[in-house]
């Protein structure tokens, strides 16, 4: 088990569990649900703001927020 | 006789739900604010058919009805009040043809209000391209109300928009998803409770902390029990409810839209490569500011000064051709300067604008953000800060009117606060010929004293900003959590009928809401300068002319000499008299008092004002610079020193002298409490500035 913001660059993963209490309903509304594909496309310098791509949508997060998604991230293919 | 409906537009934002407004509307819009905040309100005209005209409100950018900001509470709000004039007869919910499931959660919520709604797929130009299949005909079943495929690019769906509008009555009002599925128990305990109550409203009043209107309020109060349940049981509802808002969209997408992924993201994975490379990324943004700076700064310098000879012909004009008198002093030295000084601003405005609204149209404006956020984040800046501060270097009042794109309002007030720190283009004829005057033209090192001093400048006006940003941030507090979660839009090329009507909508929103303030000031100061109490003034021709008598003079000199009497027997003349105890420990005395108070109106009118009260005939700042130079204290010294130099520079550095920059603040924030405080403390900060550099120096 993995949170969001140990993925590199590239890399895809399946949204396992969020700490619902502490995610912001925002982002959660935007799709960051189990079960949906998340991937992590680029990184500001100092590995922070995350570029995401989550099910459809792209989006920026801050790293203090990525901490509070859990990935399992998929084989490359 | 015409029937007016109230259509609203609701979308996420990047959808191009102002593209669409626009589309509908024209030119024909009127832009205002809601009353005591800052959000701004667009309402706009369109003719249906012969016997129905559409009002149409375009509501602020929202994700959805859960409310993360001011924009998107007040947009629920609206939507929650039957009784306010604005209450939609029908709703226009606008989404992207590629985000289109992400879209249809806000779709899904306003249908649960119970409003008539139609959905406008947008960009519908974009299918073929982006290797989508939408079935409209099977989307029209499933979401049971009318469905209609836009493109403003293309001009093409509108007239089957204002069709569906005029029909509206037509729509159904039915629910997309059954409340009472998200948690049975809790739902129908509500429902028992409120039997006469849509669920999914009462459920809105319950989850968001906003202000309803006294009704409401009551039912709050009432539903106290629903509410007191904890805060984080509340948000696992609300995100039961969103896992089920997605399951019934996945359902409905899955058999009436398909997409074919790879092609849709190519063109933004070429160009963000690029754009938010950890290097060139930033080569690239650096670049584009200095397009911006130089486009405010040079490239409007050329209007600037035909509307400066412009005004100055027609106040000379005026002069001549008007019969003597108060009037024509009033029109030729109030009016005229007055409405100069707005019109002024006008290519400035326009020329940022126009940088602005093309990068936020392309998509660019989220990557900066996404570049600058964790430099500016610890200052309580947000990336959008950087475009405002750096025009800020140009001038304060396009820079302030552009933190409109920055959501967050703790962060947009900051910024609104501390640019006028920067050193605007308006300081540099006053920076320089002090800097000429007390700094000697020697070099260090190869390196010249006067330049050097300039650029020290321009680095105190720069760090006492993120100084106050700094501050701020603590001082600050908002009811909203500022959550940073950054769409990074797909793409697109702008197009110009938008980025057009902003240039138009901020040049004229300034002129109109600013201009009005900056005008009567300047009519103030006009009547301060030309008016004073007492015989000295109103006598100052026969007292100038007795006084020199015995020398020979010819006309003009002894005019410039009333002109000086005159000035310093004015009402502005006593108030630097009288304030002549307060200044004279920054080293200044009543003459520079003088300067002081006019140039609030810009601070560059600080050189011409010292012109007059010297009785130097000409604008030439050689001239005036060698008066200065002359200008001897009491005891016989220089005036114009190395320690009164500094102090008076940085004086301007950190004080507020400048009218429209305040009108501006005034505008922005909705408000006088915000222009107060800036113009308060940058003065407390300007004095102390310059009392303790005095002090050091003399």
């Amino acid at each position: 088990m993995f949170s969001l913001d140990q993925l590199v660059i590239g890399q895809k993963a399946i949204i396992t569990a969020i700490e619902t209490d502490l995610l912001p309903l925002k982002l959660i509304e935007m799709g960051c649900l189990p079960g949906n594909e998340i991937s992590l496309l680029y990184l500001a310098p100092l590995r922070d703001p995350l570029y995401l791509k989550i099910d459809d949508a792209h989006l920026a997060i801050r790293r203090e927020v990525a901490k509070f998604i859990m990935v399992k991230p998929l084989l490359n293919d | 006789m015409i029937n007016n409906i109230n259509v609203a537009l609701i979308g996420n934002p990047n959808t191009g739900k102002t593209s669409v407004f626009n589309a509908l509307t024209g030119l024909n819009q009127k832009v205002g604010n809601y009353p005591g905040i800052t959000v701004e309100k667009k309402i706009g005209f369109s003719p249906l058919n012969k016997l129905t005209k559409a009002r149409i409100l375009d509501l602020p950018g929202t994700y959805s009805l859960n409310a993360s900001s001011m924009d998107e509470s007040l947009v629920v709000e609206l939507l929650l009040n039957k009784n306010d004039p604005d209450y939609p007869d029908v709703a226009v919910v606008i989404t992207d043809v590629e985000n289109l499931k992400r879209n249809l959660l806000l779709f899904s919520q306003i249908k649960d209000l119970e409003i008539p709604t139609i959905l406008v797929v947008n960009m519908s130009d974009q299918i073929s391209r982006s290797g989508i299949k939408i079935d409209v005909k099977k989307l029209k079943e499933k979401l049971n109300t009318e469905v209609i495929l836009v493109s403003t690019r293309k001009n093409s769906g509108l007239s089957d928009l204002k069709k569906a509008l005029a029909d509206y009555r037509m729509l159904s009002i039915k629910p997309f998803l059954d409340t009472k599925i998200i948690d049975k128990e809790y739902f129908e305990s509500l429902q028992l409770a409120f039997p006469n109550q849509s669920l999914y409203k009462l459920w809105l009043v319950i989850t968001q902390d906003i202000n309803f209107t006294k009704l409401d309020r009551q039912k709050v109060s009432d539903s106290s029990a629903f509410r007191s349940l904890p805060k984080s049981q509340l948000k696992n509802l609300q995100q039961r409810e969103t896992i089920h808002r997605y399951k019934l969209i996945n359902q409905i997408l899955k058999e009436t839209y398909k997409k074919k992924l790879e092609e849709a993201t190519d063109l933004r994975s070429r160009l963000d490569n690029i754009l938010i490379h950890k290097f060139w990324g930033y080569v690239i943004f650096f670049f584009i500011l200095l397009i911006v700076f130089q486009s405010i700064f040079e490239w409007s310098s050329l209007p600037m000064d035909f509307i400066d000879n412009s005004f100055n012909k027609i106040g000379e004009w005026a002069r001549e051709n008007m019969p003597r008198g108060i009037l024509n002093d009033l029109i030729t030295e109030g009016i005229i300067p007055g409405l100069g000084g707005i019109i002024i601003f006008i290519p400035q405005i326009a020329f940022l604008f126009l940088f602005i609204s093309f990068l936020e149209e392309t998509g660019y404006m989220s990557r900066v953000v996404f570049l600058m956020d964790r430099g500016l984040r610890k200052y309580g800046l947000s990336g959008k800060s950087v475009v405002p501060l750096i025009s800020g270097t140009a001038c304060a009042i396009p820079a302030i009117m552009a933190t409109r794109n920055i959501e967050n309002w703790k962060d947009r007030l900051i910024t609104i606060l501390v640019v006028p720190f920067t050193t605007c283009s308006a300081r540099l004829p006053v920076y320089m010929i002090l800097i000429s005057l007390v700094i000697p033209d020697n070099k260090i090192l190869g390196i010249n004293y006067q330049g050097l001093s300039l650029m020290g400048l321009y680095l105190v006006g720069f760090f006492m900003a993120i100084a106050s940003a700094l501050i701020l941030n603590r001082l600050l507090k908002t009811s909203y959590k500022s959550y940073f979660v950054v769409e990074m839009p797909n793409y697109k090329l702008p197009l110009l009928k938008n980025i057009l009507i902003t240039v138009w909508e901020k040049t004229r929103t300034f002129i109109t809401e600013a201009g009005k303030i900056i005008l009567a000031i300047s009519i103030l100061l006009w009547f301060m300068a030309s008016f004073g109490p007492g015989q000295n003034f109103l006598n100052a021709d026969s007292i100038i002319i007795e006084k020199f008598s015995e020398e020979p003079m010819t006309d003009i000199e002894l005019d410039r000499e009333i002109s000086t009497y005159r000035l310093e027997n004015s009402y502005i003349g006593l108030l630097g008299k009288s304030i002549e105890p307060l200044i004279t420990p920054l080293g200044y005395d009543w003459k520079i008092g003088i300067a002081l108070i006019s140039s609030f109106a810009a601070r560059e009118v600080f050189i011409g004002t010292l012109a007059t009260i010297y009785s130097v005939g000409s604008d030439d700042q050689e001239t005036i610079k060698n008066r200065m130079a002359g200008e001897l204290k009491r005891d016989g010294t220089k005036l114009f020193n190395l320690a009164t130099g500094i102090s008076l520079m940085l004086f301007y550095a950190f004080a507020m002298q400048c009218m429209s920059t305040l009108a501006i603040v005034k505008k922005e924030t909705n408000s006088w409490k915000w222009p107060i405080i800036q113009l308060l403390s940058m003065t407390v900060i300007a004095y102390l500035a310059a009392l303790i550099s005095f002090q050091l120096l003399k």
